[in-house]
Formats: C-alpha cells, structure tokens, sequence
C-alpha cells in the first residue's frame, strides 16, 4: 500500500464515525491542552522568578558577618580599586525596626541604615523626591526615604517629601519615596535613613575604635561575567583587613547561587505540572485505544474482505495506526491552538488568589505534536496488531 | 500440472486437477467439505496435509504475507454478501483490492472491469443505490479487476431473486466462454451447477462425483 492508500484509507474509516471519532480526539485535545497551558506556567514561573531576582542585579553580591563585625573600615577597603578591581560599588547597612509616627498615625517598619550607593547597587527607583546624598551620611543628617508602602500607610496618596515623621522619638524630614517594587527583597516596607544616623542616633550598639560596624555589606560586580572575580577580591580584602589565617569570619552570598535555588525549586514545579499534563494525555491515549479496539471488532468484516483482496498484515496495521495517529495529531493540533490560547488568556489574569504569569516558548507546540504522534503510535499499534492478526475466514464470517 | 492450472489435494484424500479456462462447481450439502476446498483453492487457508499448487507455487508452506501475495495477484473472490464496503463508490470498490500491490491505471482498469459486467454506468453509485445483482456484478468487477487465475465465487446467487441469479449467472458464463477466465462456483443450487462445464460433488470431504461435460477447449 502507498502512504497516500494509507492515508486514504485512515480518512475514509474515520469520516465513518464522526462523533465517535471527536470524541476519542477530544480526550487527546485535553490532553495536549493541558500539557501547553502547564508548560506554558512552568515557563511563565520561571521567568518570573528570574525577573524579580535580576531586578536586584544578577551581578549583586552580598557579605554579612558571621563572627567578628563588619566595619566601614572594611567597606573602605573593598571600594579600594587597586584590590578590588571587579567592584563597581560597595553599599553597606544596618537594620533596626522602628515606629514611624506622624500625628496619631503610626506605622511599624524596617529601618534600614544607607549610604547613597545603597540606590543603585539594589536596583532601587525613586518615586518622588531624593535619595540620601553623601552630606546626609558624613553630617549624621536626620532625613529619612520611606519605601511605598510605608508612604502611604502613613500618607496615603499624597506626596510626604518634605514633610517630618517621629522614628523612635526623633524627627526626621521626609526627603524622598522609593518607586513601589514588587517581589524580592522589595524596599516597599522600609525606611531608609543615612548609616551613620542609624549608627549612632538609633542603634545602642558601639564597637572600640570608632568604627561603625554594619550588619550587611551589598556589592555590586562589574558584570555578570566577573561576579565569581569579584567574591575573590572580597574574601582577600575581608581576609587581610580581618588578618584571617583559618576559618572566614564573612560569608559571601552570588545573588546566582540565590537564582538557582529558585529555579531549582521551579524546575520541581515545572516537572510536576508536566506530569499532571503527561497523565492526562494518557488517560487520552487510553481513550484512543478503547476506539482503535472497538473500531477493530466492529471492522471486522472489512478487515477480512480487506485480506481477502490482499492485504498484507503490515497494510492492515499501517491501516490503523494511521488512524490512531490521524486522531491523536488531529487532537494535538486542536490542543495546541486551545492551549495556547488559554496560556495567553490567562497570562498577567489574576485569578484563584494568584497572578499568572505564562510564556508559550516554540518548543512547547513541537514537543506536544511529537508527544501527541508518539501517544497515537503507542496506543494504536495494539489495535492495530489485533486487527492484522485476525483470520481472515473467520473475519469474512463475522456478522 | 504445469503453469495456469490449478491442482488440490485436500479435504479427505481429496485430489483433482482444476485446468485454465474452466468452469466449475463444487457442490454438496452444508458440511460437506465445501468451504475448506474454497478457502484452500482462494489460499484463504492451507491444507493441514497434502499439498495445493496454484500457478505452479505450493503454497502450504508459505507465510501470512505471501499467501496475501498469492490472493492478491491469483485469486479474485466473490462472495455471497456481495462484501463490498459500504461507503465507497462501485468504482472505489474496484479500485480497492489494486491498492494492496501498488497497482498502476488503477481508475482506467477499475472502468474497465466495471464495463465487462455492464455496470459503464453506475460506477459513481454506492451500494446501497445499487440493486442486489448490480452489487453482485460490482463484487464481479472487482474480483475481475487485477485479472486473477481463477475467480472464486462462493454461493454468489444465494442472495439474489431469480431474474438477478440469472443475469448474474450470464455475467459470469460470459467471463469463462468469452474472456476465458477460470471460474470456480461453490453453490448447492442445481441451475447455478447446470451452467459449469465440470461439477464436482463432495459429500463428508470426499469427491462423490466429478463430471465434465464438455471439455473447456470445446467452449
């Protein structure tokens, strides 16, 4: 038999049960559906994630302390370009909690102590008004930037630039608001004032020397490329400026290393949301062989009429595994177009407590015709076999 | 036996010579034996013992693919049902068994075998707007088409009125007196019988009588 009988052949047997043969699609059309839309998520996630973490820089480093303080003296070491030439800046902090008043109102926030790099190392956006300058830093100036969310608990939709807040009893002047930034180490809850005022206008702690020690160092690297130059140069520094000969009193942590945990824990996600995909097109498959085998009984007469004009047992199982497949890559086609349909649909939609976000990538289509194909070769090639396998006295026999 | 006979050996020490260009009946009552020589000489089925040359080849022997070969190019069936499929055209029903073997011209033979059994001009109808003997004669056509060794009819008038048993009976008289073709009937009516040059009659797997009245040359 030549592939256009073949085909031929499949086209006329399945145009002879329409509904029958719809439905059996069906079950592969929600099959494939669900495999994009799933896909679709998966990928959606995953870009999400890396979007909230890149928005904080891929190339950000972050040291903290684990044992003797970080000081500014380190800070100024490691902004030091002759040792530290894969730095492009150094942004230390200290964190305290506070009341923030104004009135009667009050809101609870973070207080994050700063340095101006702080703005661009975190990637941060002003809303309205300034950040804090290198004056406010070395003049211990009482000024405050509130994240968004602090600013409008506090002052709802009007500007507060300008305006003076009490933070554990002192006045602070309002010099800026931070743009509101969703996800990842988002400022939204924060107040930002300069480090040297947290160091000694807020935080009780002192250490001998006159140094300022900080809780949290931020760095920037040049690039991505040159991240993993960067932590040398930092453990260097930290290691002659802290005279280290055995353990690190510092950790550094790659905002990648943060990223791939994520993904990581994404990629489960991605993996189970296509198994759950993946059952549901073999619960199709299934289907599609339940009518391959019900179609063969039925067919039974034609088959043997078939072998009785010659048919040879590979043209009677090609018969119907084109068929299978006609079936199943008919559904695939259809579940692709659905699928992709609803992935776009939902896509930014909030829905069920959640936003989605999706990304139908080129692959996915592919991969679920192949998948679709290989469900139709894999479920009809029984049938298919049983219906070469009759004998064709008896198949011409049969009522 | 040479090329373009036919020779059984089956059934019950059962053994006869069919030759090119005969007409024969086999006849006997249900359980005679009938069905088993029909599937054996259509290679439908092999002879448990003994053996069966079709054109020369044994066939005992051979696989499911080449007995399908052998059907397809030696025999040509037609049945008692009619078997056509139901949602073809005539014409695709004779084009159908040209599919297995690649057959090329398909159309222009499937017209022709459809003009020798007088149906020019219902090729485009389906069954179902045929008559029962037009069915029969599409079923003809059809067996006809790839130009068997022997055409194979089982109990072909069985379903079918007089006027049509008789038109279809000179449908097929006129295949073997005009176009020579081999034709084999089984049937247990006596006036299907009446128009083969040979009957052979089986009773419990055994030829009970084999009669020739004329020889196939003298046709």
């Amino acid at each position: 038999m030549s592939p256009l009988d073949v085909i031929r052949t499949s086209v006329y047997s399945l145009t002879a049960n329409r509904l029958r043969a719809a439905l059996a699609l069906l079950g592969i059309v929600l099959g494939v559906c669900s495999v994009i839309t799933l896909m679709s998520i998966g990928r959606g996630s995953t870009d999400r994630i890396t979007e909230l973490i890149q928005g904080l820089g891929s190339n950000l480093l972050t040291v903290i302390p684990s044992g003797e303080p970080l000081t500014l003296t380190d800070v100024e070491a490691l902004r030091d370009p002759l040792y530290t030439p894969s730095i492009k800046a150094v942004a230390p902090q200290i964190g305290t909690f506070g009341t923030i008043h104004i009135g009667n109102s009050a809101t609870q926030a973070s207080i994050t102590g700063v340095t101006p790099e702080f703005l661009h190392v975190r990637n941060l956006d002003m809303g309205t008004g300034t950040f804090i300058g290198t004056p406010h830093v070395e003049s211990l100036a009482e000024v405050v930037v509130l994240g968004a969310q602090v600013s409008e608990d506090l002052f709802g939709n009007q500007d507060p630039t300008g305006a003076e807040v009490r933070i554990n009893g002192r006045r602070f002047r309002i010099v800026g608001v931070l743009a509101s930034q969703s996800g990842f180490g988002s400022m939204d809850d924060q107040a930002l004032i300069p480090i040297t005022t947290a160091y000694y206008r807020l935080s009780g702690q002192r250490i001998p020397g006159g140094d300022i020690s900080v809780d949290q160092i931020s760095i920037q690297a040049k690039d991505v490329e040159s991240v993993d130059q960067a932590i040398e140069e930092i453990e260097t520094v930290l290691r002659l400026s802290h005279r280290i000969t055995e353990a690190d009193d510092f950790t550094v942590f790659n905002q990648q290393e943060i990223l791939d945990t994520f993904d990581e824990a994404n990629q489960t996600l991605v993996v189970f949301l296509g198994t759950v995909a993946g059952i549901s097109l073999l619960v199709g498959g299934i289907g599609i062989m339940n009518i391959m085998l019900v179609s063969v009984t039925e067919r039974t007469r034609e088959i043997g009429i078939r072998q009785a004009m010659g048919a040879k047992r590979r043209d009677i199982v090609a018969q119907f595994v084109t068929e299978a497949v006609f079936l199943t890559f008919g559904g695939g086609i259809i579940g692709v177009i659905v699928g992709i349909a609803l992935a776009t649909a939902i896509d930014g939609r909030f829905l069920i407590g959640t936003e989605w976000s999706t990304r139908v990538t080129s692959d996915i289509p592919i991969i679920a015709l192949i998948v679709s194909i290989a469900v139709g070769l894999f479920f009809g090639i029984y049938p298919a076999v049983r219906a070469a396998r009759l004998n064709p006295i008896e198949a011409l026999r049969y009522e | 036996m040479g090329d373009g006979s036919i020779q059984v050996r089956a059934l019950d020490r059962v053994s006869l010579d069919i030759h090119d260009g005969e007409f024969v009946a086999i006849m006997g009552a249900s359980g005679s034996g009938k069905s088993t020589l029909m599937n054996i000489i259509g290679c439908l089925d092999v002879p448990t013992d003994g053996t069966y040359h079709i054109d020369g080849q044994a066939v005992e022997a051979m696989s499911n693919d080449r007995l399908a070969d052998i059907r397809s190019r030696k025999v040509g069936f037609v049945f008692q049902t009619h078997n056509l499929l139901p949602r073809l055209t005539a014409l695709a029903n004779v084009e159908l068994p040209m599919m297995y073997g690649n057959w090329p011209n398909r159309r222009q033979r499937a017209e022709r075998a459809l003009g020798l059994v007088n149906l020019d001009d219902r090729m485009g109808h389906r069954p179902t707007e045929l008559s029962g003997g037009q069915q029969q004669r599409v079923g003809i056509a059809r067996a006809l088409v790839k130009e068997p060794s022997v055409l194979l009819a089982d109990e072909p008038t069985g379903n079918l009125d007089t006027t049509n048993t008789v038109e279809i009976l000179q449908i097929i008289s006129d295949l073997n007196h005009q176009n020579g073709i081999t034709v084999v009937v089984v049937t247990h009516e006596q006036d299907v019988a009446a128009r083969a040059d040979r009957v052979i009659t089986l009773s419990d797997g055994q030829v009970i009588s084999d009669e020739s009245r004329f020889s196939p040359q003298a046709a």
